[in-house]
């Protein structure tokens, strides 16, 4: 063997060679997706204003209480019938003060403490209704994208749930099984099972289709053939190379479940299946106070206008992830 | 396509029975006794010969299979003898006797058994004929009025895409796609009937139309429900269609049409309104369900009698008959519709070929 002449390191070799090439400036790492996403996200004011109601609301319910310490099923049948605390505006002579800002309804309660107890049990029944939706559908789209096997028959069964009629089926759902439910976990926790269930298991059926579709674009995608060539499992492909990538899909259906879950549970509530009359939910409070609504408008229009600015919230928020994680939309 | 038609109408069947096997066996899970309501009084023997009358003693899958024959074979052979005997349309044709038969001991001609409500002991169908024609005029007038109203603003949004009509739309549609009916119902009811009292806050199904006057009177009570169930259509139509008209209008057609010199008008109502409706369609069909679904609240809002609020009043009351006879009404329309959608696309765009 020849002794060469070796250069000092391969990198100052490099540098003699290749100087020319080297960009001025030093170059920075990459950045990561998300910041991309972001930016693109922040654009969208809708979305931005969107998210922040919906982070706002969720935090005003959860905190809400321990600011406002007033019990809402607690009566004050002398200080029944309160207006709220904007009726003075236009008329001196009426009964309200900060005392009660929300005024109170026919037995006294306050409607301010009805009104954030109420958006608990509506916002965790949106979020859990969602994240359960989310779950069944990712998975039954992430199986049937993945599995051609099990393909055929688990979207035909998709179908199949798609042309059932969700709400006429939801109303019996809730009224069918509403006793036993009850007799184990108590009116409430019982009827809040049963709605979250319900909402959950006729949900999911959009999502599942969408997570198929670009599961089985991905599938052909030659990372997945290095990956299975090295001989990754196929709970590991799923695990971590396409659950990650169809992040985005899963994200915009979830904001649309949110919104849906909500409607519906407080569809159901004023409809009368919902929760028990004495146990405060924005849809609740809703159909409670209709009969009413002649002397008292703000009873109907407060839960109403909090139902209605949550879900125009999350509808904004989805929209704007839809065009920010759409990369062929970004930096536009 | 017409054996895609076919063939999707043979696929129909296997989805329906389906459904009505998850609807029939929710009902059979549900504890509700129909027996409930009777008295304490009545000794336990005789409600069990009361439960037998009502066929419940029977298995499931015989209970399952006669309920089937009812709805798919007893009540149209009565519709059929209706139609022969009383109405123009076939009324020509010698009367049909289907839906009797002679009693082999008795020699007496006596009708079939049909689907019997639990609640008005009278046949379900019947019932659902009667409620039918307020649902049809109010959730069919507010489709109309919705397509009529989404279907401009869509086209003038994407047309002058960004302008201030373009966001002022959006966020209409955005509010009118969040807002519940079972809110806008009530708001409108306050505003307009209570506040102004411009318009009644019940619908009158009694009412009936013989002349001029009597025609406002429908027509007022008809403004509010028909536009609750409206905007939501709106809503959605509007949205779907200023995405279709958006993707049509950077066409390479469009430019050509132009440059041959066409009027702005016709390029944009003809060539790319026409072409920007295939998917539109396709969305007022697969829409038409969820109104009907819609129609269950706005119902209840406005007093209609028609078949949500009868649905309603089956739940409460614990009327399996008519409960599961109405959710199956449902799903056929669902899965009409769906197949009415299907057709429809492939017949507008040529491009589109199911073999």
């Amino acid at each position: 063997m020849t002794e060469q002449a070796t250069p000092a390191s391969p990198v100052e070799a490099d540098i003699e060679i290749y100087g020319a090439l080297v960009d001025k400036v030093p170059s920075r790492p990459p950045r990561s997706q998300w910041i991309d996403v972001w930016q693109q996200f922040r654009k969208h004011k809708g979305a931005v204003f969107g998210g922040g109601f919906l982070l706002f609301i969720t935090l005003a319910v959860i905190f809400g209480p321990f600011l406002w310490d007033v019990d809402p099923k607690a009566l004050d049948i002398r200080n029944k019938n309160w207006r709220p605390i904007y009726q003075l505006l236009f008329d001196s002579e009426a009964q309200a003060g900060w005392a009660h800002p929300f005024g109170t309804d026919q037995l006294g309660r306050d409607i301010m403490a009805q009104m954030i107890a109420g958006g608990q049990v509506s916002m965790a029944v949106g979020w859990l209704a969602m994240a359960l939706a989310l779950l069944i559908g990712s998975a039954i789209g992430v199986i049937s994208g993945y599995f051609k096997k099990l393909d055929f028959w688990l979207m035909r069964f998709t179908d199949l749930v798609l042309s059932l009629p969700i709400l006429p089926l939801t109303l019996l759902a809730v009224t069918l099984f509403r006793q036993p439910l009850n007799a184990r976990f108590g009116p409430e926790g019982g009827m809040f099972i049963l709605i979250v269930g319900i909402i959950g298991l006729t949900s999911w059926m959009q999502t599942a289709r969408i997570v198929r579709g670009d599961i089985l674009a991905l599938k052909e995608r030659e990372f997945i053939l290095a990956a299975r060539s090295i001989g990754t499992r196929s709970s590991k492909i799923i695990r971590v190379h396409l659950l990650p990538n169809v992040i985005s899909p899963i994200m915009v259906s979830a904001t649309l479940g949110l919104a849906t879950a909500i409607i519906t549970e407080s569809a159901l509530s004023f409809l009368g299946v919902g929760f028990p009359s004495d146990f405060p939910t924005w849809g609740k409070l809703l159909s409670d106070a209709v009969s009413r609504m002649q002397e008292f408008p703000e009873r109907v229009l407060l839960p109403g206008i909090a139902i209605s600015l949550t879900v125009l919230s999350v509808n904004y928020l989805g929209d704007g992830l839809r065009d920010a994680l759409d990369p062929r939309l970004r930096g536009r | 396509m017409l054996t895609f038609t076919i063939r999707r109408l043979l696929l129909s069947i296997p989805t329906l029975l389906f459904i009505s096997m998850v609807i029939f066996l929710l009902l059979q899970l549900a504890p509700g006794d129909p027996m409930a309501q009777v008295p304490l009084t009545v000794p336990p023997e005789v409600k069990q010969k009361m439960r037998e009358a009502l066929g419940l003693g029977q298995p499931i899958y015989v209970q399952y299979y006669k309920w089937l024959i009812q709805f798919f074979w007893v009540e149209p052979q009565v519709f059929l003898d209706w139609a022969t005997r009383e109405t123009f349309l076939l009324g020509w044709l010698p009367d049909t006797n289907f839906s009797t038969f002679i009693d082999p001991d008795s020699g007496a001609v006596r009708p079939v058994q049909r689907i019997i409500s639990w609640q008005t002991r009278s046949p379900v169908m019947d019932i659902v004929v009667q409620r039918m024609p307020q649902t049809l005029w109010v959730v069919g007038l507010s489709y109309i009025v919705g397509i009529l109203i989404a279907i401009p603003i869509g086209v003038y949004s994407a047309y002058r895409h960004y302008s201030l009509f373009d966001q002022a739309g959006t966020f209409v549609t955005m509010v009118g796609f969040s807002i519940p009916p079972f809110f806008t119902g009530p708001l409108l009811i306050v505003v307009f009937s209570v506040t102004l009292g411009w318009l009644p806050s019940i619908y009158d199904t009694t009412h009936v139309v013989t002349d001029w006057a009597s025609f406002k009177v429908q027509f007022f009570q008809m403004i509010m429900p028909v536009m609750v169930l409206a905007l939501q259509t709106t809503a959605q139509i509007s949205r779907y269609m200023r995405g279709a008209m958006l993707d049509n209008l950077n066409q390479d057609y469009v430019r050509t049409a132009r440059a041959k010199g066409l009027k702005e008008t016709s390029v944009v109502l003809v060539h790319v309104l026409r072409n920007s409706m295939i998917p539109v369609v396709t969305v007022i069909a697969l829409g038409m369900p969820a109104i009907f679904g819609g129609a269950i609240i706005t119902e209840n809002v406005f007093k209609v009698n028609g078949i949500g609020q009868l649905l309603l009043t089956a739940l409460f009351a614990n009327d399996l008959p008519m409960v599961m006879t109405l959710t199956f009404i449902f799903a056929i329309l669902i899965v009409l519709f769906n197949l009415i959608a299907d057709v429809l696309y492939g017949l507008l765009d040529p491009r589109i070929r199911y073999d």
